[in-house]
């Protein structure tokens, strides 16, 4: 008996991948969570040991002001991480509001939301987030507003684009014909079943959240020092990248490993997500 | 001489570390010239069987077969290219929905050329001729057209069209008229039986033994993967000797006398509603619905529709696609506002209500949509599904438990379901949760939108006879639309027929389905095909 075999492998995220992702997200968390055990302070200066290269003490060196680098990273870890997640979260919150506004609002609000939306959307984000700074002036609160400010227009869109699909299927048209009242059909059916695309996107997003927050505090737009905040001790480095390059390129590192395992993960997400629909 | 021969051939899918078992060990043969039908319920396994005749099993199929021959070549060992030759040459494939099946970017006449295997100069006078063979009017005109610019019964010619441009010598169409209105159907099926006089061989795949009956030499019966039954169709059709085979003929309502039930196997007679007629409970008054449309100007979707529906009663309302019947379902469910005319519920006035004020009469009517599962809350589980609209009455939070039970075992479902979600549910179970949530808050009218349309013959047998069934049991009424006469005949007391937005006839079922006035009733009506089996030979 012969076979004609049609079976063709799919491609699938390397599952070593997923799981490294994972693995760093969860250091990260640790990092955050538990209570330090480190060598030194976040904020201990010393200028004696100003500068030195990695070694058993100091795992990932010390700055010019002697401060540990690895103590500062673990402890901006809580920062950047908070910043990043906490403005996706506001972002997705206001986004989804507007959204929801604009798809079941009538047809006036929906051309003046979605009009404010495109203009929001032609900007660069960093853009958005540089004009809201220079409003409400720097600091760690309206870096956070003007992270998730640039986000917003994004996340509004979505839930528009998803609510709009939604409340025309045909469970919306069944709930109305069955007496349920608008509230319900929003709080029961509508919002629910539009989220869900909207969490994945959000899951990438803080990756992009986690950038931009990084780029402000580069600026001095962020934090203010000492703070240990991974943008600002990027910006530290900067000038140390020919001496000391550990100043610079640890922080550097943390955020691009967070980033893309943040996004590993999302793409996982998204596709388990597409997968199911 | 034998054009197809299959032996033995079954097709495996492998999902994750599943196997499912879609073909199991499927024989047959097909004669130069001849029909041969394969018949079967949805997973039967009858479209992979005609798919993997053409090399399109899909990823993750697994293909054995002890013997796969056409015109004495091999198929089991064919690579992309040989499939490639085998294809349109040797075997052309008819899909079911033309729409999907041509690309929407290209003109029909590209789409024709591109089967066509000739020089591109002679292309344009062959597409034409094949236009013309198939019978499309204005073929210079329809080959400049994109796909969605014409009618189904167009798109599905052109279809075929392209299936037999390279001159096939076996056509293989996978449910050609399952997406088509009745008097599309026959045209196509006319067609079909053209190609076949002219000494085309047909592989038909179809779930609907009416369509086989007229056309098709020899029947073959598919269930879960075999062959259960095949013959000369006049025997299939006329003898069966497989129980699956007379369950799947006793299901069809066409072939019933009325007032009898359709699954079961016996023909026991179903409980009759009280012949009084009752109070009507929903009036239509020269009700119009007015579309505007995408270019400026508007459209009549329904012009001065009248029809009135007394309790206890079931008012069937037939028509072909874009007839207008599931806008005036809308309308009578008060989420469309008429443009003329108004609807009066038990009554009382309901069209012209605001939403407010309708909103707590609307447990009054229930509806039920043709496809449960976009009908259903995809998250919410059957419990929830059932019980929202109780919510909605204010039926005491302790006792929604209870009340959702007795529904479901009213419909003929047990406590088993509660906790499952609508994709968890079969086809029929999915309506019937769909009845159950339609009747929780104790209606006096169930408007039926095509329900039983996406259903197989056998699980559309039972739900028709739970509609009856409760109609006797709790006096609601119905109304109940559907492009299937056969249904409509069986199920309705009253029918009403509608073209173009407009009634043309209405009546007792019996007065209108024996002696039709309106010359369309009477079109659609010979239009049907029918399960009378015509001895080979003599078939049309």
């Amino acid at each position: 008996m012969t076979m004609v075999d049609t079976t063709r492998r799919v491609p699938r995220v390397p599952a070593a991948g997923v799981v490294a992702a994972g693995v760093i997200l969860a250091a990260l968390l640790v990092a955050v969570l538990v209570p330090d055990r480190l060598a030194a302070g976040p904020d201990e200066v010393d200028p004696l040991i100003a500068l030195r290269p990695p070694d058993g003490t100091h795992w990932l060196g010390t700055d010019q002001l002697g401060r540990d680098v690895y103590a500062r990273i673990v402890h901006g870890a809580r920062i950047s991480l908070v910043t990043g997640v906490a403005a996706t979260a506001l972002a997705v919150v206001a986004g989804t509001l507007l959204g929801l506004l604009s798809a079941l609002g009538g047809r006036l609000v929906d051309e003046v939301l979605m009009r404010a939306v495109d203009v929001l959307l032609a900007l660069p984000g960093i853009l958005l987030a540089l004009l809201v700074i220079a409003v409400l002036g720097p600091g760690p609160v309206s870096e956070l507003v003007a992270i998730a400010f640039a986000a917003v227009p994004g996340y509004a869109r979505m839930i528009r684009g998803q609510a709009l699909s939604v409340r025309r299927a045909d469970y919306v048209t069944s709930a109305v014909a069955v007496g349920v009242r608008p509230i319900g059909l929003v709080w029961r059916h509508v919002l629910p079943n539009s989220l869900g695309p909207v969490l994945v996107l959000a899951t990438l997003g803080t990756g992009s959240a986690i950038i931009i927050g990084s780029s402000l505090s580069f600026l001095g737009l962020g934090p203010r020092q000492p703070t240990p905040e991974w943008g600002a001790m990027l910006a530290d480095g900067r000038d140390f990248l020919s001496t000391a390059w550990w100043v610079g390129v640890f922080p550097g590192l943390a955020i691009t490993v967070t980033v893309v395992a943040v996004t590993v993960l999302g793409r996982r997400w998204q596709r388990r997500f597409e997968g199911l629909r | 001489m034998t054009l197809l021969r299959v032996d033995d051939l079954r097709v495996t899918f492998h999902s994750g570390r599943e196997r499912i078992g879609a073909v199991r060990g499927v024989s047959f043969q097909v004669e130069a010239g001849e029909c041969l039908a394969v018949v079967g319920e949805s997973g039967s396994g009858k479209s992979v069987t005609a798919r993997t005749l053409v090399g399109l099993t899909g990823p993750g199929a697994h293909v054995e077969a002890g013997r796969l021959e056409f015109a004495g070549r091999d198929l089991r060992n064919l690579g992309p290219r040989g499939w490639r030759e085998v294809r349109g040459r040797g075997i052309g494939l008819v899909l079911q929905d033309a729409l999907v099946s041509l690309d929407p970017l290209r003109t029909v006449g590209a789409e024709i050329a591109e089967a066509l295997r000739q020089d591109v100069k002679d292309r344009r006078g062959s597409v034409l001729e094949l236009l013309h063979e198939v019978g499309v009017p204005e073929p210079e005109q329809r080959a400049r057209q994109h796909p969605h610019e014409l009618s189904g019964g167009l798109r599905q010619r052109a279809l075929i069209a392209s299936a037999i441009a390279a001159g096939p010598s076996l056509l293989v169409a996978d449910e050609p008229t399952t997406a088509l209105d009745v008097t599309v159907q026959a045209q196509i099926l006319a067609l079909l039986a053209e190609r076949k006089a002219t000494g085309t061989a047909l592989l038909l795949i179809s779930h609907d033994l009416a369509v086989v009956a007229g056309l098709a030499d020899r029947t073959a019966v598919m269930r879960d993967g075999v062959i259960v039954e095949s013959g000369p169709t006049a025997q299939v059709l006329g003898d069966p000797r497989h129980p699956y085979t007379r369950q799947l003929l006793a299901a069809v309502p066409g072939a019933h006398p009325r007032g009898t039930r359709l699954s079961g196997g016996q023909a026991a007679r179903v409980a009759s509603a009280a012949s009084v007629p009752g109070e009507p409970v929903l009036e239509l008054r020269g009700v119009t619905k007015r579309f505007r449309l995408p270019g400026g100007g508007s459209r009549d979707a329904v012009r001065d529709v009248s029809a009135t529906l007394r309790a206890g009663e079931i008012l069937g309302l037939v028509g072909e696609s874009g007839s207008g019947k599931s806008t005036v379902a809308r309308v009578a469910l008060g989420l469309l506002a008429p443009d003329g005319g108004e609807v009066l519920l038990e009554g009382r006035p309901w069209s012209a209500l605001r939403e407010r004020d309708r909103r707590p009469l609307r447990r009054r009517i229930g509806v039920v949509f043709q496809d449960p599962l976009s009908s259903f809350d995809p998250r919410h589980p059957v419990e929830r599904i059932v019980a929202e609209p109780l919510g909605v009455i204010g039926h005491p939070r302790r006792d929604r438990r209870r009340r959702v039970l007795q529904l479901l075992d009213q419909v003929g479902l047990g406590a088993a379901v509660l906790d499952r979600r609508p994709v968890e549910l079969s086809g029929g179970q999915r309506q019937r949760v769909a009845i159950a949530r339609a009747l929780a808050p104790g209606p006096a009218l169930l408007v039926c939108d095509e329900p039983v349309s996406a259903l197989d013959v056998s699980i559309q047998a039972q739900v028709l006879d739970l509609l009856t069934d409760l109609r006797a049991e709790l006096g609601v009424a119905m109304l109940f639309i559907s492009h299937d006469l056969g249904v409509v005949h069986h199920l309705s007391d009253h029918v009403a027929v509608m073209r173009a937005g407009e009634i043309v006839e209405h009546g007792p079922v019996d007065t209108v389905f024996a002696a039709p006035r309106h010359p369309y009733t009477r079109q659609l009506l010979d239009a049907v095909p029918r399960l009378e089996v015509v001895t080979p030979g003599t078939a049309r």
